[in-house]
């Protein structure tokens, strides 16, 4: 990338944070409704399932960070969407800057909202009994793979922003991976569930995250889940980077 | 409106010889082409603009007006013929074209979250000027936005946004300014206070190709018009050359009545150059 690229990118992620700053219910939005999980499975449901660990809010941490995330990404669509439709995007496009500033713009402001709602969340762990031994590199470890994850998903949300023809469509691609989470380690071990669920769960990206983030969480060695994690995060960046630049080229020509 | 359709079969244009004006072209489109799929919106459309001057294209709803100003703001690829601004091939050279001009398209491209000021330091930025603030400071006095600058632009009248879009066309001091239906949707003050904006521009020599569906708006700004008929420009002229295709005038006596516009105007005592008249109101 050029040096204008990246003056251009910094202009156009001045401009969505405000956009987020100004509009902070999209955040509380994105946070209140993992908060509510979060209290609804420690102080409700949790009492009854049997996770085999000693404290449920531990166990469910993890989780509920990645459905934070997964819900907060479809706001990048949905704002990607708006600047197609105000016509903003053809006055960036018909001036003398890198045409991927107006995309990476977006993609960066959806990293740091995602991070405020993540740590908001986490506060909040804290007095509903959340408590973690990890070290400042495990801390970093869990943040690194969080962002990753994030942007896999923000990217996914770029497609959708591009292509979607209405703004309800375009947040709607969010609705299967905020699911995901449920029918993976998340909530209850893997091995409570039939074979069958049991072998999609197991197989599925989200259950080797939270098992990598909850095994940096305990100070337990991650063993194989990291790799496995950080290719499945990977895996869908590179494809849906690719995806997300080409649907970009035809539509701007 | 005048249905440009019977007009053209009545007075049918005269053929012109291809203008040679090298180095006075600010634009030069010849043979352009676009088609979507089975619709040919542009089929052959050949176009000088000198300059400094204003033309104004001129044409009903879906003449191709826009996709015309698309293509010459590198927004659209053309499926033929050629087209250059500033000197630069809109397809080979579409970075220099961007250097070249600013687009002010149909439909506000300002930022409604920010404000006046910001949204202006933003492109300012952009443009990598020096001193965006100053800039942004300038060009908010300058369309009698300074009282509203720190509002933000959601809260903006029509004509306001407008006056903001175009200022943030101005940054930079683009050589080429392409305004598409700048006054659209507009109630009559704001039009006349985007007439006003308009030809401040093209007295400050700014080449300014202007698209318009009405008649009076092409006869007040422009110093030369060009008439895009089903893809094509059927014929081009100062108004006293298009003038000239119709039969001389007759002198006949018709009391004249003052027209609703002229009314509304002097009912609410709007003028054209009252800039900041509706941010006081």
């Amino acid at each position: 990338m050029s040096a204008r690229t990246y003056s251009g990118t910094g202009v156009m992620l001045g401009r969505s944070l405000r956009h987020i700053t100004r509009s902070m219910d999209t955040v509380i939005t994105v946070t209140v409704m993992p908060i509510a999980m979060m209290l609804l499975f420690v102080y409700v449901f949790g009492g009854a399932i049997e996770a085999g660990t000693g404290d449920y809010a531990n166990y469910l941490m993890p989780g509920i960070l990645l459905i934070a995330i997964a819900s907060g990404v479809a706001y990048t669509s949905y704002r990607l969407y708006n600047d197609l439709q105000s016509g903003i995007f053809e006055r960036f496009h018909s001036m003398p800057i890198a045409r991927s500033a107006a995309l990476w713009g977006h993609v960066l402001t959806s990293v740091v909202s995602n991070a405020i709602s993540v740590a908001l969340i986490v506060l909040v762990g804290l007095l509903v009994g959340f408590r973690s031994s990890a070290g400042p590199l495990a801390w970093l470890a869990v943040a690194g793979i969080l962002v990753l994850f994030t942007l896999a998903l923000t990217w996914i949300a770029v497609i959708a922003g591009l292509s979607a023809s209405s703004p309800d469509g375009a947040s709607a691609f969010s609705y299967p991976i905020v699911f995901l989470p449920f029918v993976s380690s998340a909530f209850v071990p893997t091995d409570t569930m039939p074979a069958p669920v049991a072998a999609f769960a197991e197989h599925q990206p989200v259950t080797s995250i939270v098992d990598t983030i909850r095994d940096l969480f305990a100070q337990r060695p991650v063993g194989n889940d990291i790799w496995i994690a950080l290719a499945w995060c990977t895996g869908v960046l590179v494809v849906a980077y690719a995806i997300a630049t080409a649907v970009y080229r035809r539509k701007i020509a | 409106m005048l249905d440009l359709g019977l007009l053209l079969t009545l007075y049918p244009p005269p053929r012109r010889g291809a203008m040679n004006t090298a180095d006075q072209t600010a634009i030069r489109v010849r043979g352009l082409r676009k088609s979507y799929k089975d619709l040919h919106v542009l089929r052959g459309v050949d176009l000088d603009v000198a300059r400094g001057s204003i033309v104004a294209l001129l044409g009903s709803n879906g003449a191709g007006k826009t996709t015309m100003v698309r293509i010459l703001a590198t927004l659209l690829k053309p499926d033929g013929g050629t087209a250059s601004v500033n000197g630069y091939d809109v397809v080979a050279e579409p970075e220099r074209v961007r250097e070249s001009i600013s687009l002010t398209g149909q439909f506000a491209a300002v930022d409604a979250i920010l404000t006046g000021r910001e949204n202006l330091v933003m492109i300012a930025k952009l443009r990598q000027v020096a001193e965006p603030r100053t800039v942004a400071d300038a060009l908010l006095e300058r369309f009698g936005l300074a009282d509203a600058a720190g509002r933000r632009v959601s809260t903006y009248s029509g004509g306001m946004r407008r006056r903001l879009d175009i200022a943030m066309s101005l940054i930079g001091d683009p050589a080429v300014i392409y305004l598409d239906e700048p006054t659209t949707g507009l109630d009559p003050e704001g039009r006349l206070e985007v007439w006003q904006v308009v030809q401040d521009l093209a007295d400050g020599g700014t080449t300014v190709l202007l698209t318009t569906q009405y008649l009076d708006e092409a006869e007040k700004l422009a110093d030369r018009i060009a008439i895009l008929h089903e893809g094509a420009i059927i014929t081009s002229g100062t108004l006293a050359e298009l003038r000239e295709l119709l039969p001389p005038a007759k002198v006949e006596y018709v009391e004249r009545q003052p027209t609703l516009e002229e009314i509304f105007l002097s009912i609410v005592g709007g003028k054209a150059t009252s800039g900041s008249e509706e941010e006081r109101r």
